[in-house]
């Protein structure tokens, strides 16, 4: 299977095979006008399989999603067909208005307009806590 | 600006520090009684409570402040849709600190995020009541003459009472602590409460639904009220409510040196033949809330003596 190399953009490699397609809709890819391609269950080494997504322009990448996501990715900088830098990915310390809290006696269920933040209770086992309630993020 | 959200928000030093505070009060309530004057504490409490909003006014009043109240959502601005985060700016212009009770979790702290003044949590739903237990702590400390070294027995709704979630991590930063978790199925301790501050400072604790094999080994006994509030089903509530009910017959094996601790109100969980055994300490600790609400109060307004 052939897909273009890129010119200036961005590689998101290394993703835990079946997760691509929450990626692309999580980082609102589906929102892109240049070309996007996620390519899935693709043979590794390390991983046996994987998921790799390509981005045909040099957007900003909300890193918080990505490493809530799968904080083993790396991000590839490619600039005129090569690669200029590699990112590593680590568990953000918080997330705000990327996972909502479902508990009915939180404050925000009531109060739409906060913004639903979640903070790394326990970075080994990828806990998040409703910084309002303190309800595990499911 | 400090608020009082969740009883870790303050270190050992500084609960031994209001402690100290509130000794001092009970020992010299006269050098106290002008602290606060030409202070406002608002009290804005948007659910239901008699005591906690009564003891923090008086304990505003004793130190020679002022109120002002709000008692009720249905007579605040919120009935009419108003956020807590802007009646939090709008009372910060009036008052120098605000007391907040809410029935939604996390209330107080988006209040705090928004005010200009210290805000404390008096209470929000079933999440986190540090003021009380500032005063469950004062009262251990009174009848024990210290905060470790004790087996703490927390019997009844161990899920939704709050103060119990809110002792029990205050306990488990001293030595020597541990627990009896004495509940039915269906009200035991929620698992964040038991895995990240019980299990994970490695306290040795054991859970159980026997009230009375559990009585002989207890320092303190901890009773809470089934809260019809609580539930969202009432065939639950009136199934559970009578579960757990202390009796003379269930103190037999209790220890002479028992303190009997409720967070008041008490509806039938412990029988008023026991309100006058040596052991039961919960009017106690109402009178003890109200010295360490004054101490809290002094401390976030930043009044040394």
């Amino acid at each position: 299977m052939n897909i273009d190399a890129i010119k200036n953009g961005i590689v998101i490699d290394h993703i835990a095979a079946g997760k691509g397609m929450e990626l692309y809709h999580l980082l609102g890819l589906d929102n892109l006008d240049c070309s996007v391609a996620i390519i899935k269950n693709v043979n590794s080494r390390k991983m046996g399989k994987k998921d790799i997504i390509k981005i045909d322009a040099a957007i900003d990448v909300d890193m918080d999603i990505l490493g809530y996501v799968d904080p083993d990715a790396t991000i590839n900088i490619i600039r005129d067909g090569k690669r200029v830098e590699k990112r590593k990915i680590n568990l953000p310390e918080m997330l705000t208005n990327v996972i909502f809290c479902k508990n009915p006696r939180c404050i925000t269920a009531t109060e739409q307009e906060l913004p639903h933040v979640f903070k790394l209770a326990d970075r080994e086992k990828r806990v998040y806590r409703c910084i309002y309630c303190d309800t595990n993020a499911k | 600006m400090r608020s009082l959200i969740n009883i870790l928000d303050l270190s050992t030093d500084e609960l031994d520090e209001l402690i100290a505070v509130a000794m001092d009060i009970i020992n010299n309530p006269a050098k106290y009684s002008e602290a606060c004057k030409g202070k406002k504490l608002a009290t804005l409490f948007f659910e239901p409570s008699t005591r906690t909003r009564l003891s923090f006014e008086a304990a505003m009043y004793e130190l020679g402040g002022n109120v002002l109240s709000v008692a009720g959502a249905d007579t605040s601005s919120a009935a009419k849709g108003e956020s807590v985060a802007d009646t939090a700016k709008v009372i910060s212009c009036y008052a120098d600190i605000i007391a907040m009770r809410h029935s939604k979790e996390g209330a107080p702290l988006v209040a705090a995020m928004n005010a200009t003044v210290p805000v404390i949590n008096a209470g929000d739903g079933g999440h986190n009541h540090p003021t009380q237990t500032l005063a469950d702590l004062l009262t251990i400390y009174r009848e024990k003459g210290r905060l470790g070294n004790m087996t703490v027995g927390l019997c009844g709704d161990l899920k939704f009472g709050r103060t119990v979630h809110s002792l029990i991590a205050a306990l488990s930063r001293y030595e020597g602590i541990s627990f009896v978790l004495i509940s039915p199925e269906e009200l035991k301790l929620p698992e964040y409460v038991e895995n990240d501050i019980i299990v994970k400072n490695g306290i040795d604790y054991t859970v159980t639904s026997d009230l009375t094999e559990a009585m002989r080994k207890l320092d303190i006994l901890y009773m809470t009220r089934v809260q019809r509030e609580r539930f969202f089903n009432e065939e639950d509530y009136l199934r559970l409510k009578d579960s757990y009910i202390l009796t003379p017959e269930k103190l037999e094996n209790a220890k002479e040196s028992l303190s009997i601790l409720h967070p008041l109100p008490r509806v039938n969980e412990i029988s008023v033949a026991i309100d006058n055994d040596p052991r039961a300490c919960y009017f106690k600790q109402v009178l003890n809330g109200k010295f360490m609400r004054m101490a809290l109060i002094l401390k976030l307004l930043g009044i040394k003596l």
